[in-house]
């Protein structure tokens, strides 16, 4: 028995017809077809799946997509604002904070958090802050980099 | 900081900080993963798989299944019994292959064999399907674990096999038995090299889409090799190789996991044709752990001759492989890498090994990042540590006094390779700079008499990479490109090699915008499609830089040529040169620019003598060698006695990959290397119980490094450029996994040494520590 819902995705709204079982990543990336977000394990250790809601990164594998009706998502397309990269997006690119890339959407929106809270953070809590998002690439140093680089930009 | 160029940048780009291209696809989230592409009428499949590591197939019934509302299909071991088998593309003397079926037919081998395959409308329905798919199995009594499998009475995997031994190979070089007999001091440890789980963020995946009017496949699929996966599959699936079409799209990781062919590639193929509709399989994470391959599985008895002066004299090693129920497309090759790289740096001549491969009721092991380089790294780099701890001398002053010197090169190792260039004393020497080596033991000699367990432990590495003259590869061991220039003076290459992270649309076009003259935004670099690029080989190896780059070089030069021949023809002037994007007349200095040649070469109003229009050139390179690279790791290292944690307090990495075409991702790639040499040396292992069940069977079991767990590295580089290619380069994308455990090992060894500790194996988890710390240190 498929439920309406009616969500804000990216400042667009909109309204879907979903089974109650739909897991919010996939109806993000299979129905809404915003494909930025990955699987990476569908347990909710990974971060691959990292996505805001109201504000507050979650992982979008391990919620339904019933449960944000009337809520606001936003996700990696939703960062581009009037062409231009976020900040976030501008740092990982310059400091090579991505290697495969299938991390980096996850990611950027759990750093994006992390500046939120910690507008400076020390190398320390940047670590701490996205001990939830796994990279197999990277082993992390330049993302830490990228983070620093754009707490500093986005101070100015 | 570093500089980073935007790519709007000139003049020479080769060995800068050019930030990656690829990358503004994947921070967006515009770039196209397998999972991410929809076809019209797609749909999925998902596989039962074996509960038991050893059962008999009495029954299968699919008729619940069939009945669920949105099935389309369910197809069973009898179905696929005429294709296949899942290539093995390895050959020993008298290796034994058993015939690995895309899905089993009346016995299961490890847990996670595929066993059907049903096909839905919907992923959730074939979820769904496949729990309603009921399998009657007999469980048989399995073995797991490697030497259990060797002991007498041990189940046998496969029942024609009773004694599980797939292969024997003898290995030796100089003479072994003199070295040990003029030995004056021989030490003798057993090493393990568990089990891994290569762990790419992105599952494997795979769309395959038949259409009957053309009779034609697509396969869409996560690898690093699609020219020979659609070699492979073709004669898997019976299939013209002209009628298989394989595109790799974005690849999230692969670390050798990828490298490979998979019975669910062929399967999806298989069902596309059957069901006439687009179908995709996506593996789940704990799919992932099951049946995609595992790495190392190493058990290893070394024993190593030297002179009481610290000479070594000989290595001797016997090898037992896990090679778990069958042979992937490599597997039963990678532990004589091990065995290429047994003297590691050193000057020794004398080396004897034997190695057994065994089969196991596990998943099947293979290339995992350095591929029995870094299980031959750890062996050496423990031995040579164990041996000066028994003559009492500095570990970094033993590795000094065996190693050849720069003008000993190319240097003839005791295993038949010839490395190509090196000064092994050079990164070492800046390692022990970088952490001042003297003040660093003087500081440990305080802390020890406080009372607490600080380590310095030294690796120095040696690598054979750049795989590799084609008569020592399993396949073809050159790489292409292809280099066309459009008639409007821009350039795109084709590449062979099948970069999936490693940044080559960003280094090819380095490369390609110097050799031309041309801006890095006029250069565009293809991979990946069978249908766009000329046959290649692939990514792997530490492969892409030093066979793929090379390739792009020498088609750059042979298009030059032509380029000069178009040139001159429009200056009319039989002298001309080409340089920074320009013909230029040596006489008149008149000069007319690619665009224009471009043009005309396409336009053929005139051609010169014995020339084709148009502006593209392929080459083929074929490497004379092996390239060697090397360097030393440094780490510093603190165990605590409440707990057994170990943190490290310092890690250096010197690496000499040769020249370098962009140092930013030379050192993504060796941070990336030392987190997974990390990850094994602290925290990762694949455990299965004695029936066969994977017990690290999640990420919630299985430990890879969070960026919690790392530390910060410190990374330098000496350059030796390698005579092996034209550019110098020597490949890094192994380097990293291969220096790390054996410095980490070494390290918290010489913590604990105090304590009489002379061996730790990986993974030294806290609990391992600790227990040696209840126990005094005596295992
Ligand atoms: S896919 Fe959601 S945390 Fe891994
Ligand atoms: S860039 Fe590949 S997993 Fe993070």
């Amino acid at each position: 028995m498929k439920r309406l819902i009616s969500v804000t995705i990216n400042g667009k709204q909109r309204t879907d017809e979903v089974e109650p079982r739909l897991l919010l990543i996939h109806y993000l990336r299979d129905v809404v077809g915003l494909t930025g977000s990955h699987i990476g394990c569908e347990t909710s250790l990974c971060g691959a799946c990292t996505v805001e809601l109201d504000g507050k990164a979650v992982k979008s594998c391990t919620m339904f997509a019933v449960q944000v009706d009337g809520c606001r998502l936003l996700t990696i397309e939703g960062l581009v604002s009037n062409g231009k990269y976020h900040p976030l997006q501008e740092a990982f690119w310059n400091e090579h904070g991505l290697q495969c890339g299938f991390c980096t959407p996850g990611m950027i929106v759990a750093c994006k958090q992390l500046l939120e809270r910690t507008p400076v953070p020390t190398e320390e809590e940047i670590r701490h802050g996205i001990e939830g998002n796994l990279c197999r690439c990277t082993g992390y140093q330049h993302i830490v980099n990228a983070v620093k680089a754009a707490s500093a930009k986005m101070g100015i | 900081m570093a500089t980073i160029l935007t790519p709007q940048a000139t003049g020479k780009l080769v060995g800068k900080r050019v930030r990656r291209r690829e990358d503004p696809r994947l921070i967006t989230g515009t770039a196209t993963y397998v999972d991410d592409i929809q076809k019209p009428g797609m749909h999925h499949a998902c596989i039962v798989r074996s509960p038991y590591a050893a059962a008999r197939i009495k029954g299968i019934n699919a008729q619940a299944a069939l009945a669920l509302p949105g099935v389309a299909a369910v197809f069973t071991g009898k179905d696929v019994a005429a294709l296949g088998p899942v290539p093995c593309g390895a050959s020993l003397p008298g290796l034994r292959v058993p015939h690995h079926h895309i899905l089993a037919q009346d016995r299961v081998y490890f847990t996670g064999h595929p066993v059907a395959v049903v096909v839905a409308t919907d992923r959730y329905i074939a979820r769904d399907a496949a729990d309603l798919v009921e399998v009657d199995y007999e469980e048989l009594p399995a073995v797991a674990a490697p030497e259990k499998a060797l002991a007498p009475g041990a189940p046998a995997v496969h029942p024609e096999w009773p004694d599980n031994t797939a292969f024997t190979y003898h290995q030796e070089g100089g003479d072994v038995n003199k070295a040990f007999a003029e030995a004056e001091v021989i030490v003798k440890q057993r090493i393990i090299s568990q089990r891994l789980i290569p762990t790419a963020m992105e599952t494997r995946g795979v769309v395959a889409e038949w259409q009957p009017g053309d009779k034609a496949l697509t396969v869409y699929s996560s690898s690093q090799i699609p020219h020979l996966l659609r070699s492979l599959l073709a004669g898997m699936l019976g299939l013209p190789e002209n009628r298989l079409r394989v595109v790799v799209p974005e690849v999230g990781g692969g670390f050798g996991s990828k490298l490979n062919v998979y019975a669910e590639e062929a399967l999806m193929g298989f069902v596309a044709m059957k069901i006439g509709k687009p179908v995709k399989w996506i593996e789940s994470r704990r799919e992932n752990f099951l049946c995609t391959i595992h790495g190392r599985g190493h058990v290893d008895y070394y024993e190593i001759a030297a002179k009481k002066d610290g000479t070594i004299l000989g290595l001797k090693l016997k090898l037992i492989q896990d090679l778990g129920a069958y042979h992937q497309l490599l597997t039963p090759a990678i532990p004589t890498l091990s065995v290429l790289m047994m003297p590691g740096l050193y000057r020794f001549k004398n080396i004897l090994a034997d190695i057994v491969g065994v089969f196991t009721n596990c998943v099947p092991t293979d290339a995992y990042r350095g591929a029995g380089r870094p299980e031959a790294t750890h062996g050496i780099e423990r031995m040579v540590d164990m041996l000066a701890a028994e003559l009492k001398m500095d570990p970094a002053e033993i590795r000094l006094k065996n190693f050849p010197q720069p003008d000993e090169f190319p240097f003839a190792t005791a295993t038949g390779l010839s490395y190509d260039s090196g000064d092994y004393e050079a990164p070492l020497r800046r390692a022990l700079e970088l952490v001042d080596y003297p003040r660093l033991r003087q500081e440990q000699a305080e802390a020890r008499q406080q009372g607490r367990l600080m380590g310095i432990g030294l690796s120095t590495y040696g690598e054979v990479s750049a795989f590799g003259p084609s008569p020592a590869t399993p396949a073809g061991g050159w790489e292409s490109a292809t280099v066309k220039i459009d008639p409007a003076g821009k350039v795109t290459v084709l590449t062979g090699a099948s970069p999936h992270g490693q940044g080559e649309e960003t280094t090819f076009a380095q490369i390609a915008a110097d050799e031309l003259g041309v801006d890095l935004e006029d250069v565009i670099v293809l991979h990946g499609d069978t249908a766009v690029v000329q046959y290649g080989i692939g990514t792997f190896g530490s492969r892409a830089t030093a066979v793929g780059g090379p390739a792009v070089y020498y088609a750059i030069q042979k298009l030059k040529e032509k380029i000069q021949k178009f040139g001159a023809l429009l200056l009319e002037s039989a002298e001309v040169t080409f340089t920074n994007g320009n013909c230029v007349c040596n006489r008149n200095g008149k000069s007319v620019t690619l665009a224009q040649v471009a043009a005309a070469s396409y336009r053929a109003m005139k051609l010169p003598p014995g020339e084709e229009p148009g502006l593209q050139v392929t080459y083929f390179w074929e490497p004379p060698n092996f390239t060697f690279p090397f360097g030393a790791h440094i780490a510093v290292t603190e165990v605590d006695r409440e707990t057994g944690r170990v943190s490290i307090l310092r890690y250096v990495a010197v690496d000499d990959c040769g020249n370098i075409i962009n140092p930013l991702l030379v050192d993504g790639q060796v941070h990336g290397g030392v987190a997974q040499g990390m990850g094994q040396a602290l925290y990762e292992q694949a455990v299965y119980d004695n029936n066969g069940q994977l017990l690290s069977g999640e990420l919630t079991d299985y430990a890879i490094p969070k960026a919690g767990m790392m530390p910060w590295l410190e990374t330098g580089h000496t350059i030796t450029p390698s005579p092996v290619n034209p550019l110098g380069v020597k490949g890094v994308g192994e380097a990293g996994t291969i220096g790390a455990s054996p410095a980490l090992v070494n390290s918290v060894v010489d913590a604990l040494s105090p304590l009489g500790v002379r061996h730790i194996d990986m993974p030294m988890l806290p609990e391992k520590i600790w227990q040696l710390l209840q126990q005094g240190g005596q295992a």
